[in-house]
């Protein structure tokens, strides 16, 4: 090694140029990311209606404190988000974790079965939301006409339109396009797991069950708990499928808080209080991502 | 009597739920393809065809000519290339900076990348709109390049610095002792040998870009610059849903991403299991 540095020596590096090389991705991060970041904390102290731009002045925590004691929406979609997330991210782990393990296998087409699983993460949310629509479509879906050939139902029914159905239907619309995230990492992760621990487990006796908690989950444990942790911010955030199949509704029976922050965005035009709600999702999550890797006593490889 | 009931536990345990797998993956895809397929008539028709009796590609044409899918498609291609074309560009340079030299400040500027990973791409939807807006750009091509360089280049930089690093410093040293300038060097030497991550890197982008929803919809009003999710989305709210184009939109929108995931998943596995190691 000091040998190689040694001959690099030649080779001038001037010290100026890594700055420049970082310049312009920092510039455009900060600008565009950061900058905004720190507006809306600006914005959340503010009246702020960009349709009456005469009125906009300091509100201190009157958005904060209207929140919290006259929205009536905010803590039924803070409850329909933690339900959201969930939902999603136990279940996405579960079933990823399934995916993972089936396609470690060794067998024919692997490589091609492999592909053809992981496609739905290369699929849009609002692409996702028109397949599942069609699929939920109450005159010519596939579900109806399914559950009446098994007379399991006597009439189409709208799945989307009832606040009966309509989140279950969305979380496993949802969960179509979220599964492959975790098959995808669990596959990177079981395939650094050395086959000699599990030949040495099979010799000692020890049956598939018994290998899969002592040896697999063990090992996959700090990826576990990092994509769930990425997954559940990515989720609490994602609007795309709940947007496009339901609007929030029916009767806000599937607006999560972001859903609520986007539809005042897209459709309202009071952003100080779309602000305030932000932040308050915004300390939400970074509350939440503390406690998780203290509690999960995460390790940094 | 031992192997029947291996290959018994081996259909029930392994070939049934791969089969249930691909099933609950590929149906969905398939019933949107089908429906393109039929004619209006039967997408409604009872009972329900599951296969297209007489395939037609009118939903196809008339999602093409009439409902504004060439424009969508020429929008989502616009801004998907040059976000790529910008977000290459940028990510060589900074990964470059971060394999390749040591410096006062890399430290920080690793942190402020890796920090960007936990901000909420839905908080920013109101102050990018703001800015945006001020400036003049809302329902331009770049305000979308713009903002969807900002959100990609922190990973790309990230992983571009990752190809940089398994490339051996000796190569461009050697071209530097024969003349080459630090430019020439990276782009004679490096860049040849870094284009498979550089292929990869730009093929996720462009699949983000292609997919990009929200912003979009925030930063877009006017209808000839929709790309293809907001065209898309458009089209589901309207109130008399065609529902044959709408399956026939999807699908055009479908391809490209699809080809280009076919094409780079091999290094999706090696690539997010190394991304999400850190």
């Amino acid at each position: 090694m000091g040998d190689t540095a040694k001959k690099s020596k030649p080779f001038k590096y001037d010290k100026w140029i890594p700055y420049l090389f970082i310049l312009p991705s920092t510039l455009i991060i900060v600008a565009f990311l950061f900058y905004p970041i720190g507006t809306v904390f600006y914005y959340s102290f503010q009246n702020y209606d960009i349709s009456a731009p005469f009125y906009n002045s300091f509100a201190g925590f009157d958005n904060f404190i209207k929140i919290f004691t006259e929205d009536e929406q905010f803590f039924p979609s803070l409850w329909t988000s933690v339900k959201w997330v969930v939902s999603q991210v136990g279940l996405q782990l579960i079933f990823g974790l399934i995916f993972a393990l089936l396609l470690n296998q060794t067998f024919k087409l692997r490589g091609l079965v492999r592909a053809i699983a992981f496609i739905p993460w290369a699929i849009s949310g609002v692409l996702a939301s028109v397949m599942w629509a069609l699929l939920y479509n109450e005159h010519m879906g596939v579900f109806n006409d399914l559950l009446m050939k098994l007379g399991i139902i006597d009439e189409p029914k709208a799945f989307l339109a009832s606040t009966s159905s309509a989140f279950i239907s969305v979380v496993i619309a949802e969960l179509w396009r979220g599964i492959p995230f975790f098959a995808i990492t669990l596959l990177a992760s079981l395939q650094s797991i050395p086959g000699e621990l599990y030949e040495a487990a099979a010799g000692d006796g020890a049956n598939k069950l018994r290998q899969f908690f002592h040896i697999t989950l063990p090992h996959l444990k700090n990826t576990i708990v990092l994509t769930t942790l990425l997954r559940t911010v990515w989720e609490f955030n994602n609007v795309d499928l709940i947007f496009n199949l339901t609007g929030g509704g029916p009767a806000q029976s599937t607006t999560t808080l972001t859903m609520y922050i986007a539809n005042l965005a897209v459709y309202g035009s009071d952003f100080g209080y779309g602000s305030a709600l932000t932040v308050i999702s915004f300390g939400l999550l970074f509350i939440f991502a503390v406690l998780y890797l203290k509690l999960s006593r995460f390790e940094r490889e | 009597m031992l192997n029947v009931k291996k290959r018994s536990n081996k259909i029930l345990f392994f070939y049934l739920p791969l089969t249930l797998m691909l099933t609950w993956t590929i149906f969905p895809i398939y019933w949107t393809i089908n429906t393109a397929l039929k004619s209006e008539g039967d997408i409604m028709k009872r009972p329900l065809e599951y296969f297209p009796s007489a395939p037609t590609i009118e939903n196809f044409v008339m999602a093409w000519n009439n409902v504004g899918f060439a424009t969508f498609f020429k929008n989502s291609l616009v801004v998907g290339i040059s976000t790529v074309l910008v977000v290459i560009v940028l990510s060589i340079l900074s990964g470059y900076a971060l394999s390749r030299y040591q410096f006062k400040g890399k430290r920080s500027f690793l942190l402020m990348l890796l920090s960007t990973q936990f901000i909420p791409r839905a908080m920013l939807i109101i102050p990018l709109f703001i800015i945006f807006k001020n400036l003049g750009l809302i329902s331009h091509p770049l305000s979308l390049i713009i903002t969807y360089t900002a959100v990609e280049i922190p990973f790309t930089t990230i992983l571009m610095s990752g190809f940089i690093s398994n490339i051996p410093k000796e190569l461009e040293e050697a071209a530097a002792v024969d003349g080459c300038t630090k430019l020439q060097a990276i782009r004679y030497v490096l860049l040849p040998l870094a284009l498979p991550g550089i292929v990869a890197t730009g093929v996720f982008t462009f699949i983000y870009t292609w997919n990009e929803f929200l912003l979009a919809l925030m930063l877009t009003n006017e209808q000839t610059r929709f790309t293809l999710p907001v065209g898309l989305s458009f089209m589901m709210g309207e109130f008399n849903v065609n529902y044959g184009a709408l399956a026939a939109g999807s699908v055009i929108a479908l391809v490209p991403a699809v080809i280009l995931f076919a094409y780079a998943q091999k290094h999706l596995v090696s690539g997010m299991g190394g991304a999400v190691k850190g």
